[in-house]
């Protein structure tokens, strides 16, 4: 019978209440219902496919083989040698032989067109905590960085939330494959000065992602010279640099650089991952290079807060350094990821939807502007919601990939088997044969 | 040999027994800082001259400042010379950062044009303090008792080699399975694809499980109100994130924890108070202290979000006990601010005194658990640091969610999960881990403070941690900071033995130094004794 006295709400700070995390998107909303109704090939064919998740999982078979064969990798062996160091080992700087082999994986993903050393490399727990640790260094709250539309929608909460910094985009369009211009990258960066934001970089994905597509050299050139112009950073996050579908059309900012003679480099910074390439997001292994020394040995420091364990990068050091696994690894994703990807479009051609000519990633950039009622961001998101609901398919809309032209939707093939992806394509076919009749 | 060990079903020890202060019970004065104004009338001239100059420099610098047109101009206030401070290691302590994140104006050098954030200029110049430059020494020129025996010892590390053996044991015999699977298939796909960022649900009830364990199982954990994260220190980073805003503070009783200014007001823009405890309480937590500084902190404009503490403490090795812990409650309910209790040793007492968790004390309270925040991590009960697991355990719903997402910026890696699941599953295993790793570090401690006894140097008696929190003012040779490092720098150089001076973790009474004796074997301890013995020469 006590009485019940009102305890003041004890607050939470501005970060922990805002909504910045931007999980109630419709990006975030499809994995939601994903979540609870999932596809499964025997006990669940009637639920949804997940097509909004980035995950590579068409090489698994190849990872495996190596830890069968390489125990020495998994664990430390009889009397384990090395443990002790491996367990206390917390260092900021990272496991060399990890960083070495990160270093070599890096330049053979390039087909060796770009070096990579060794210690301008810092880690960090995922290239989420890389992408923002970068935004901490180079810009202070309010200030803003510039990124080409349409882009990953994880960058709203990742590049934005605890920094307080903010995203300016640079307008892309379809009538030019979505390419960065310098005219528009002007107009970003005039948008920025007129609402009174100090624009301290810009930020590419390349290959991009959601475009599924390389940046060309040309545009790379005007890209930096533009950062070098207006006296900002360049980040460039070259996650899907490995998930390239020919190993020639890949042209990193390092190659650029390179054929600069490295003038300028000061301003560049890349930030790479292992979970795109080799498939293992669960691991939590991204890095930053970066060509500014003051740069590292900031990052370097702050990764405390965002270091990758220790036995993970023993094992992936073990992994990375056998080239005969690593160069088949490279060589295999790419032909099975070019083939799915040659899959998903010939399927989407047979049911008459067209997609952005792509050469990268675990996804495809597809075009249902014909579908819409009317062209805009509406239409866009009701008919999202027809496609999860009624036909059980989980793609991301380009609105949330802040895509300025509605219809766009990015679809991803690599998170699943072969056979699924069949009945995916299954189902939009009966989708748009529906459509057609009516 | 053995020394007793306090069992939770014995009644507490009545009486704390302080085995020695420095220099009497008697609290010295402390030598007031170095701004005492003197002169008479150079007084004015005194306070004119340089306000001029000062004018007159803004007015210099504004015009000759950067022309928004010019291009080629740095835009930044200065970019730090980072040739003076190089990279050192085990960085997960890091007390150089004192302080603000105020634009320091760094003098200018072009190590390129394009500049950085002024939130971290400031830090770049952080590896000077006396606790970096020691743990650099020690890398560069590690004792070892055959190869490298006239190496620096290294007492200023608070890792726990103790027991590793155990550990290396285990994973030798069950490390692959461990990770990839039981039975002969082995499974990728469990620990590549994407995870929850707080940490697998399994792992949680493991982690949860052996929680409960070290503080012998007195109070349980409940595996949903975790939020697993890559360490303790972006634990601690998160919950300041989620539990203030710029500008606000959190009061800390000192001597406390060097890593906290960076985990707690790096990035995040929170400040700290500190709230000192004093020898003549033998660094114990005072209620009042915490109120006086609460007020003083009200007068000037900041706002107050939590308290943070750490039971056992670090450098102190004190346990708050039961009546402190309600005492505190008492205190966050009446200010309606939060607590965060770092509870990272709570397997790594000293068996002197009853542990008693935060959790506990809320677990009997049905109200106020939503203000309750406490951190905890594998590093040093476990002995793990380099695996990287921290946990926030908290009774509130709204933290909880926050820290989930939070938590993406800092996971933990599955396969480290997959293989700590398995490992502390094996309860036999953790059993015989924990009460192993304490009879090892008693035996260890109590060497070590006989050692510095005999020396003459008094330590305050620990209860809980890897540390002796020892008197050395009676060494130095003047009452200061200053005098303080000095001894420091002897240790350091001449006897070549790495401890922690005082400072560091910004105790009021100089000449406190904190030894770490968990990185050592026992016959590491005659060396370090005679080597201590060697620098110091008593001061009159």
């Amino acid at each position: 019978m006590a009485i019940e006295i009102e305890q003041p709400r004890v607050g939470l700070s501005k970060v922990a209440v805002s909504k910045t995390h931007g999980e109630d998107s419709p990006y975030f909303a499809g994995w939601k219902a994903y979540d609870e109704n999932p596809y499964h090939e025997t006990s669940n064919q009637s639920g949804v496919i997940q097509m909004g998740l980035a995950e590579n999982q068409v090489s698994f078979d190849l990872l495996e083989k190596y830890l069968e064969e390489h125990s020495e990798a998994s664990s430390w062996g009889k009397g384990a040698p090395g443990f002790r160091e491996n367990a206390l080992f917390q260092d900021y700087h990272g496991l060399k032989s990890f960083r070495q082999a990160m270093a070599n994986f890096m330049e053979q993903i390039r087909g060796g067109r770009a070096k990579f050393d060794p210690d301008r490399i810092v880690l960090t727990a995922g290239a989420t905590a890389a992408n923002e640790l970068l935004t901490f260094i180079l810009a202070d709250p309010g200030d803003a960085l510039l990124i080409p539309t349409p882009y990953y929608p994880g960058f709203d909460r990742d590049l934005r939330w605890r920094t307080s910094v903010n995203i300016v985009p640079i307008h892309c369009g379809s009538s030019n494959n979505f390419q960065i211009t310098p005219e528009a990258m002007e107009a970003a960066y005039q948008s920025a000065e007129s609402m009174n934001l100090k624009v301290r970089g810009i930020l590419i994905t390349n290959p991009s992602n959601p475009l599924g597509a390389t940046i060309q050299r040309s545009a790379l050139e005007q890209i930096l010279d533009f950062a070098v112009n207006k006296n900002i950073h360049l980040v460039s996050d070259e996650i899907y640099s490995g998930s390239t579908f020919s190993s020639s059309e890949f042209i990193s900012i390092a190659e650029i650089l390179e054929t600069r003679g490295y003038k300028d480099a000061e301003r560049v910074h890349i930030v790479y991952s292992l979970s795109k390439d080799l498939g293992l997001p669960g691991f939590r292994v991204g890095t930053i290079y970066s060509y500014n020394d003051q740069v590292v040995t900031t990052a370097r420091r702050m990764s405390s807060f965002t270091l990758i364990s220790s036995q993970t990068q023993h094992l992936l050091a073990c992994m990375l350094s056998n080239k005969e696994f690593s160069e088949n690894y490279i060589k295999t994703n790419r032909e099975r990821l070019s083939k799915r990807y040659d899959m998903i479009i010939k399927g989407l051609k047979k049911a008459g939807i067209e997609c952005l000519k792509g050469n990268a990633g675990l996804f495809c950039w597809m075009n249902l502007s014909p579908l819409l009622e009317k062209p805009m961001r509406e239409s866009e998101l009701a008919l999202w919601k027809v496609i999860l609901n009624e036909v059980k398919l989980n793609i991301s809309p380009g609105s949330s990939c802040h895509c300025s032209e509605p219809g766009w939707f990015r679809v991803c093939f690599a998170n699943m088997s072969e056979q699924t992806l069949e009945i995916a394509l299954e189902r939009i076919h009966k989708f748009m044969e529906q459509r057609k009749r009516n | 040999m053995t020394q007793t060990r306090y069992y939770r079903t014995r009644s507490p020890e009545p009486e704390k027994e302080k085995t020695g202060g420095g220099g009497g019970t008697a609290m010295r004065v402390i030598v007031p800082l170095q701004g005492v104004v003197q002169g008479r009338g150079g007084l004015v001239l005194g306070s004119i001259i340089p306000c001029a100059l000062f004018y007159f420099l803004q007015f210099y610098l504004k015009r000759n400042r950067d022309d928004p047109d010019d291009k080629n101009e740095s835009n930044s206030t200065g970019q730090n010379p980072t040739t003076r401070s190089p990279s050192s290691e085990h960085l997960t302590e890091l007390p150089g950062l004192t302080r603000s994140l105020s634009r320091a104006l760094l003098s200018p050098r072009n190590s390129g044009p394009v500049s950085i954030s002024a939130r971290v200029s400031g830090i770049v110049k952080g590896g000077d303090s006396p606790y970096y430059m020691g743990l650099k020494r020690v890398k560069e020129d590690p004792y070892d008792e055959l190869d490298n025996p006239n190496g620096v010892i290294q007492l200023g590390l608070a890792e726990n080699k103790l027991s590793l053996d155990l550990v290396k044991d285990w994973l030798a015999e069950n490390a692959r399975e461990a990770i990839l699977g039981n039975g002969k298939e082995l499974s990728i796909s469990g620990i590549a694809p994407y995870q929850p960022f707080d940490g697998l649900m399994e792992f949680k009830v493991a982690v949860a499980g052996f929680m409960s364990q070290v503080m012998e199982n007195a109070v349980s954990f409940n595996p949903s109100q975790i939020v697993l994260t890559a360490g303790a220190t972006p634990a601690i980073e998160i919950l300041s994130f989620c539990l203030a805003d710029t500008g606000n503070a959190f009061l800390v009783p000192t001597p406390y924890y060097p890593g906290f200014d960076r985990d707690v007001k790096w990035r995040t823009g929170v400040e700290i108070i500190h709230v000192p405890c004093r020898s003549a309480d033998n660094f114990h937590l005072s209620i009042a202290a915490l109120d006086r500084s609460f007020n003083q902190a009200k007068k000037r404009g900041m706002k107050v979000r939590g308290v943070i503490i750490s039971n056992p403490s670090n450098p102190a090795g004190n346990l708050l006990n039961r009546e402190t812990l309600y005492s505190l409650l008492d205190f966050a309910r009446e200010k309606n601010i939060h607590i965060i209790s770092n509870e990272i040793l709570a397997g790594s007492t000293l068996g002197n005194e009853e542990f008693v968790s935060m959790a506990e004390i809320v677990d009997q309270e049905d109200t106020d658990r939503k203000r309750v925040h406490i951190v905890y991590g594998l590093s040093k009960d476990l002995s793990l640091p380099g695996f990287r697991v921290g946990v926030i355990y908290t009774f509130n719903e709204d933290v909880l969610a926050a820290a989930r997402k939070l938590s993406r910026f800092s996971a933990t890696s599955a396969p480290t999960q997959r293989l700590l699941i398995s490992m502390l599953s094996d309860t036999k295993f953790v059993r015989t881990f924990i009460t192993t790793n304490w009879e090892r570090l008693q035996r260890m401690y109590v060497q070590l403070v006989a050692g510095l006894e005999k020396m003459g140097i008094k330590s305050i008696k620990s209860s809980g941690g890897f540390y002796c929190w020892a008197d050395m003012s009676g060494f130095i040779s003047s009452y200061s900071e200053k005098g303080e490092v000095e001894l420091w720098d002897k240790l350091l150089n001449i006897g070549k033995v790495n401890v922690t001076p005082g400072s560091c973790c910004h105790c009021i009474e100089p000449g406190w130094f904190r030894f770490c004796f968990a990185t050592l074997t026992e016959k590491d301890i005659p060396i370090v004794m005679e080597r201590i013995q060697k620098v110091l020469k008593p001061v009159n």
